[in-house]
């Protein structure tokens, strides 16, 4: 049983149809990159993943474990196991950032039946995690992102993800604003999470983070339909052809 | 519904039956200015929203009910009935119950020599010398028909004297408690402080009510006379239930150098004012006025404030957040007034509000007069809704719609929090808010009210 499964996904967002009928398989222990241009709908569909309720989906089913994703809500799946890594993160004032990652701990933990952590047991895993990101403490008292720079911003999404330890993570375009120190420290905390039992989505645009993550498979989205799907060096073609030039090719293919 | 004669006759008559019994009915001064409110008050009546001061406010629920002053005697309050309203970590706790002063369920620990906690009543026929140097000589009865109301009616409330050059440590709390009886009553506690040159202390009002029976209103006024460089704190809490009537009116008159920190915190009453007064008559004063107010249901929640620079080189700072569910109506008006010499003058003002709901009401109006030619006077007011991508991030994390909500609440109402010295006080009104956010929080829509807009990233209309 593959860990995510998505079956002929349609995603309407104003009376516009973004997704138009999305196919992907996913299992434990796979990453996967999803590459598409500007509108092709990369960002729906890890919104949709993630349960944002403002993206309505018209056709399709997507089981995550065994289970009905789209009959959860954004904390359920949450508990159950899924992260996503927010393009542009929001700032959140009089909220901090560890009392917000510990809060995030607590309610997964208190969904799957363990003890809650206290905000002393906190600090050693949270160190931890805050020096493979290579993130000051003091950055931590702050409130939620704010006054973060882009590429600070990104790591703290990196960092909750260490921290929550999830089955599957998507992440959306991860990579957009950063310069290429802080690329490496991303993309270097995200392969130490590679892990038998879980999954990792990398939504993005341009194939430079893929050097780091090297994925397992690549999809090629296009206005709202995966066109191609191959091994990495799909990822390469792409930096040649472009993605006018893979639409394209994929129209003119022989049906399957 | 009565008349504008009866409801006349009516304070008339308590007027009468009050006058030649009161505390201090015996000294001219006192007398006079009694009599003399009570007619300004029957020559103005209650303010009408055609009044510029009271536009988003309509007081004929007050107008037109037949208020009385509370039956001799106060009613009997046990310990027991008082525990839920006490405060851990604090040493005085005066109580008064319906405005009077109600020795055996006060706590009155040894404070630092020569500070003085009583009761108006008692003080003025001990001391009538130290009362009338003081005693309304700020507030201005023409004013406001309330002010002239209480001043006709004061007789009981808090008295506190802090000589010079102290530091008093503790929080000095009062707690007022309106208790209902079978046919509408009011009560009208006046508090006069002063603070003598160089002293240091924080002063809490609390304001409480007991549940079942008639309608309550109550009208305080606080005259606090700050020496030159004193360093002030007062709190205002008004958390009575929500058919209680509560109009309030703090008046500061700062010295030289005072810095005066004022807190109001508005999170019970049906229909409730409060007026903020700050005259920074001395060179050099500060003012602080840090106001929360929470509504929800059918509440009227009314912040009003007039911060007079009377003197060159003072700052003032008003920074109020609202937050306003079901049908609240929050109205904010801020006034500053910047006399002709008042020269390097620094006012700013700030309104934030939170509208959790279709139907709940925001009025918010600054108002600056500025007479003076050398100033800096900001003003600014914000009204948005709980961030839709604020609370999709906190439940993208695990945690569930109706903690996530009260988080950003909390995060909203902490503004004003972090303004509040940490402490007892702090802690006190930090349990206060959480309790009415959580209740806030749980009665939301079950389903996401998220809405389709396009997210513009840009939560906060400025408005101002």
């Amino acid at each position: 049983m593959s860990l995510l499964e998505i079956k002929n996904l349609h995603v309407k967002v104003d009376n516009h149809e973004i997704l138009k009928g999305i196919d992907l398989k996913v299992n434990a222990g796979e990453v996967h990159s999803i590459m598409g241009p500007n509108g092709s709908g990369k960002s729906t569909l890890a919104q949709v993943l993630a349960r944002r309720e403002t993206y309505a989906v018209t056709t399709g089913e997507v089981s995550y474990n065994g289970k009905d994703l789209l009959a959860m809500k954004p904390e359920e799946a949450a508990c159950e196991g899924i992260f996503m890594a927010f393009q542009y993160p929001v700032e959140i004032p009089g909220i901090s950032n560890a009392y917000f990652l510990r809060s995030a701990l607590n309610a997964i933990h208190k969904y799957r039946g363990l003890d809650e952590i206290d905000a002393i047991d906190f600090l050693p895993l949270f160190r931890e995690k805050l020096k493979l990101l290579d993130m000051d403490e003091k950055l931590m008292n702050r409130s939620v992102n704010e006054g973060f720079s882009g590429g600070e911003k990104k790591r703290n999404e990196i960092l909750q993800m260490a921290v929550l330890e999830p089955k599957l993570a998507i992440l959306d375009e991860t990579d957009s604003g950063l310069d290429i120190d802080a690329l490496k420290i991303v993309a270097q905390g995200v392969d130490a999470m590679r892990h038998p039992e879980r999954a990792i989505i990398v939504v993005t645009h341009y194939q430079r983070l893929l050097n780091y993550i090297v994925p397992d498979f690549v999809h090629v989205l296009v206005d709202g339909r995966i066109v191609r799907s191959g091994g990495p060096e799909l990822a390469l073609e792409l930096e040649e052809k472009g993605y006018g030039a893979m639409d394209a090719e994929a129209r003119h293919a022989t049906p399957a | 519904m009565i008349t504008a004669t009866q409801q006349l006759e009516g304070y008339l008559e308590s007027f009468s039956e009050f006058e030649k019994l009161a505390a201090g009915h015996d000294l001219p001064w006192l007398r006079k200015l009694r009599r003399d409110a009570f007619a300004r008050f029957c020559a103005a009546g209650f303010p009408t929203t055609h009044d510029e001061d009271w536009r988003f406010t309509n007081v004929s629920a007050i107008a037109q009910t037949p208020f009385r002053l509370t039956r001799n005697g106060r009613a009997r309050l046990s310990q027991q009935e008082l525990e839920p309203y006490r405060v851990a970590g604090v040493a005085s706790q005066l109580v008064f119950v319906n405005g009077r002063f109600a020795r055996e369920l006060s706590l009155l620990s040894k404070l630092s020599d020569g500070v003085k906690v009583s009761s108006l009543a008692e003080e003025i026929p001990s001391n009538p010398g130290a009362i009338e140097e003081h005693f309304g000589r700020y507030l201005d009865v023409r004013r406001d028909a309330f002010c002239a109301l209480n001043t006709a009616f004061a007789e009981d409330g808090a008295c506190v004297h802090i000589p010079r050059g102290t530091l008093v440590e503790e929080p000095i709390f009062l707690l007022f408690v309106s208790t209902a009886e079978d046919a509408p009553s009011m009560n009208h506690p006046r508090n006069l402080i002063v603070a003598e040159e160089n002293s240091q202390a924080t002063f809490v009002e609390d304001y409480v009510s007991l549940d079942g029976g008639g309608a309550v209103f109550c009208n305080t006024v606080t005259e606090l006379v700050a020496g030159d460089h004193t360093v002030l704190a007062h709190y205002m809490i008004e958390r009575e239930h929500k058919q209680a009537f509560n109009i309030s009116t703090l008046r500061i008159q700062h010295g030289r150098g005072a810095n005066v920190v004022s807190h109001s915190v508005l999170l019970g009453g049906a229909l409730v004012r409060n007026n903020v007064h700050p005259v920074l008559a001395g060179e050099g004063g500060e003012c602080l006025i840090n106001g929360l107010f929470i509504g929800n249901g059918h509440q009227h929640l009314d912040n009003y404030m007039l911060v007079e620079h009377a003197s060159p080189r003072c700052g003032s700072r008003q920074f109020y957040n609202g937050i306003l569910d079901g049908h609240a109506h929050g109205v904010f008006h801020g006034r500053i007034i910047v006399h002709k010499d008042a020269q390097k003058t620094d006012a700013k003002q700030t309104n934030r509000n939170l509208l959790l709901s279709d139907d709940a009401q925001i009025d918010t109006k600054p108002q600056l007069e500025i007479y003076a030619d050398d100033v800096k006077c900001t003003h600014g007011a914000t009204i948005g809704q709980i961030e839709g991508d604020a609370l999709f991030y906190l439940r993208s994390r695990g945690i569930d719609e109706v903690s996530a909500r009260k988080l950003l609440l909390f995060a909203f109402a902490s503004e004003c929090l972090d303004r509040m010295k940490q402490g007892p006080v702090r802690k006190h009104v930090e349990g206060l808010i959480n309790r009415c956010l959580l209740q806030m929080a749980k009665s939301a829509p079950g389903a996401s009210t998220e809405n389709r807009r396009e997210d513009t990233g840009r939560n906060w209309e400025e408005i101002a």
